[in-house]
């Protein structure tokens, strides 16, 4: 038995330095290669960083696009979800005020045509992402804001689409800051 | 949606190309057989050297399990001392605490057991030292772990009458070595080359387009996700697990995180006929837990993509299915996808939040945590299937009234009695403390646990039991677990439910392998047949599913037919 601990505590202590601290080094410098260099990838507007690309922000005027809620106000350092059950009647009483609020300031909205990501909380509270028709759905308010037609808004948005990986796999999206970010762009043309 | 469906299919039809190739290799990895990763042996060498280890020096089933709870203790403690101090310790650059005693046992236990359950949030509960040092640490060793329990069964059906059933060290080290560490440098490559963070850096801190400041949470996390998922561990880096943008930050890394943490579950049984070469047997046992798996995960899939019923009644548009506490990058059917294959393998990270699936949604995640035996945990997946075709063969050996037998070797009442303890400790681990836990949310609601009313709160602390004692570390997270009662008692169940049903396959195994051979003759017994497949499926149906229906009732069923 005392020949098995000293076996066992050699072998851990090897491998701690191994996996702790050799590995996710090694990965580190791999990373360096990387755009974003392990950083994360951030965006910029005027050469200012306002932005990581893959964490959403929090958007509430009318000029801009809007996410998705947020259980955490998009905090991006303690993200969570809601965990609230399907059924919670506290929870369907807050979809159903998201709901009555997205049509007041988008009045010409058909309630049947709001999709349901803008209404629902995502998992991480960070989601920067949402569906292409939340993205058109937004548009007249957008447009009537910024004096800008539909039809520069729907080329807008159009050209932001991510497809599914090769057209075949997973949904498709529009990146909330970067359409935002596109937006301001034609504004100031 | 149709897209979404294609790219279900596609990952499951990946995993399959990748695994049965891989378990071919990982055959001969514990055959000692040439192969490309040769080039580790010089490496291995040394380490054998420097821990006086004989890796030739062959061991029995005690021996084995003797060096097992060994080496886990020596980690157990040495977490625990990390967790309780990492507050002091350097690498902290957030500056977060140390743990309190009840959640650094509950977090060193979890880790060490495989599960990864979290009742910490990774931004604020931990420190980048140790997410290295345990975490990430233990991520590699507790898979490893049950990988060289696997291989000591695998062994006492290779030979003929047997006591020695090789080395544990060098089972364990070469898991480490030849089938951990090398997938997992490619895994976490293409994580880092896809936007997660592998750099040292602490927060960041910006001013976003409407003005506000907000700080980001990074790290190395890129090397810690790559293993959380190959070795099923499914602990986290960020507090959302693999629903977090940069922990999983688009549908490739989604799939390359899903493809990962069920190649090896999936391997190990082509790996097992490679192995005792009977590869026929591979087939069948693959064949009832894909059964099984299906069974799961094609109504979960229905429920997820047409939203929730509750939502439809308010006339908006769900074509996108039930979004709650689902990201868009990666779709409803994608994430149902996901909830079950991170519960019938015991990995337990998430791309979406399971306290929010739709009531037969969670059903099935329950369902496959009971079962624990469809594809399973790394190593200890095909443990417990071993123990139900143990029952299966007894069963099917009194149908036909001959003395049962398996492998060539007659199985008698002290394996029987061994097996039927291990099947049903997991319904007694899971239902006894959820039925003293709901007993004292009813008596005491004040605790405050419940983030949900009615049947879905009760459903929250079976999750979280169910969870534990299936060591898959996923959670209805609403529950507010980060309690004296709720650390201890879960740290309880884990440690049941991950050791017993180690040593008792094992102590099966070994007890087997030390039996007279008898060759195989025209009155054997064929555990590769269609028959034995479907009396298996049954067998599993009924003493797993059939334990805990009460249970389903109450909760998630309930909640189902009341709406």
């Amino acid at each position: 038995m005392k020949t098995a601990f000293k076996q066992s505590f050699a072998l851990t202590v090897i491998l701690i330095v191994l996996f702790a601290f050799v590995y996710p080094l090694t990965i580190s410098f791999i990373a360096l290669l990387s755009p974003g260099k392990g950083n994360g990838v951030k965006l910029s507007k005027n050469e200012k960083v306002i932005g990581y690309e893959n964490i959403g922000q929090k958007f509430y005027s009318d000029r801009y696009f809007q996410g998705r809620p947020s259980a955490v106000d998009y905090n991006a350092a303690g993200s969570a979800g809601s965990n609230k059950g399907t059924t919670n009647p506290d929870y369907l009483k807050t979809v159903k005020e998201r709901i009555d609020t997205f049509l007041v300031h988008n009045p010409e909205v058909k309630r049947e045509n709001i999709p349901a990501d803008l209404v629902t909380a995502s998992a991480s509270g960070l989601d920067p992402d949402i569906s292409p028709d939340a993205a058109y759905i937004q548009i007249k308010r957008i447009g009537k804001v910024r004096n800008l037609s539909e039809e520069q808004l729907n080329v807008l948005v159009g050209q932001q689409i991510e497809r599914p990986l090769f057209g075949l796999f997973g949904p498709s999206k529009v990146n909330v800051l970067k359409l935002n970010l596109a937006l301001d762009n034609l504004s100031h043309k | 949606m149709s897209t979404e469906i294609l790219g279900v299919l596609f990952m499951f039809m990946l995993t399959l190309l990748l695994a049965i190739p891989f378990g071919k290799y990982i055959a001969r990895v514990y055959n000692g057989d040439k192969t490309i990763t040769d080039f580790m042996a010089p490496i291995e060498r040394a380490i054998y050297r420097i821990c006086g280890i004989d890796s030739h020096k062959e061991m029995n089933w005690k021996q084995h399990m003797a060096a097992l709870l060994c080496i886990n203790m020596i980690w157990f403690f040495g977490a625990m001392i990390i967790l309780t101090t990492q507050g002091s310790l350097p690498l902290n650059p957030d500056g977060n605490p140390s743990m309190s005693y009840h959640l650094a046992f509950n977090t060193a236990i979890s880790f060490l057991v495989n599960c990864n359950l979290q009742h910490y949030s990774g931004e604020t509960g931990v420190t980048y030292f140790s997410q290295l040092t345990v975490m990430t640490f233990l991520h590699f060793v507790s898979a490893a772990t049950g990988m060289a329990a696997l291989v000591v069964v695998f062994r006492a059906f290779r030979d003929k009458t047997t006591t020695s059933l090789g080395n544990f060290f060098r089972y364990f080290l070469l898991s480490c070595t030849r089938i951990l560490l090398p997938v997992a440098i490619v895994v976490a490559t293409i994580l880092a080359f896809r936007g997660v963070p592998a750099s040292f850096a602490g927060k960041d801190q910006i001013i976003s387009m409407e003005g506000d400041t907000v700080n980001v949470s990074r790290g190395p996390a890129a090397g810690m996700i790559a293993i959380k998922h190959l070795g099923t561990n499914g602990g986290g880096w960020f507090g959302v697990n693999s629903a977090h943008p940069l922990e999983n930050p688009d549908y490739v890394t989604n799939i390359t995180e899903m493809v990962a943490q069920v190649l090896i579950p999936v391997a190990m049984i082509f790996a097992f006929g490679y192995f005792i070469k009977r590869k026929k047997l591979s087939w069948t046992i693959f064949a009832v837990m894909t059964a099984g798996f299906l069974m799961l995960v094609i109504p979960t899939i229905y429920y997820e993509i047409h939203g929730n019923p509750e939502i439809t009644k308010m006339g908006i548009d769900q074509s996108l299915g039930s979004m709650e506490g689902k990201e868009i990058r990666f779709g409803s059917a994608a994430s149902a996808y996901w909830a079950i294959i991170t519960t019938v393998i015991s990995t337990g990270s998430v791309n979406s939040m399971h306290d929010s699936l739709t009531p037969m949604s969670g059903t099935m995640t329950l369902l496959a945590m009971m079962i624990n035996a469809f594809y399973g945990g790394c190593g200890v997946g095909i443990l417990n299937y071993f123990i139900f075709l143990v029952i299966t063969v007894f069963i099917a050996g009194l149908m036909v009234g001959r003395t049962p037998e398996m492998f060539g070797r007659k199985v008698e009442a002290r394996e029987v009695k061994i097996a039927i303890m291990i099947a049903l400790l997991h319904p007694f681990i899971i239902l006894v403390p959820t039925a003293m836990a709901a007993f004292g949310i009813t008596s005491n609601p004040d605790l405050g646990w419940l983030n949900n009313p009615g049947f879905h709160g009760f459903s929250e602390m079976l999750y979280e039991y169910t969870s534990s004692a299936a060591n898959n570390g996923s959670g209805f997270e609403g529950l507010g677990d980060n309690t004296v009662w709720w650390n201890i008692s879960c740290g309880f169940v884990l440690i049941f439910g991950r050791y017993l049903p180690i040593i008792g396959p094992v102590a099966i195994a070994g007890i087997l392998a030390s039996k007279k051979y008898i060759p195989e003759s025209s009155g054997t017994l064929k555990i590769d047949s269609i028959t034995f497949s479907i009396t298996t499926f049954a067998v599993i149906l009924i003493i797993a599913a059939l334990a805990f229906f009460p249970a389903l009732v109450l909760g998630p069923l309930a909640e189902y037919f009341s709406h």
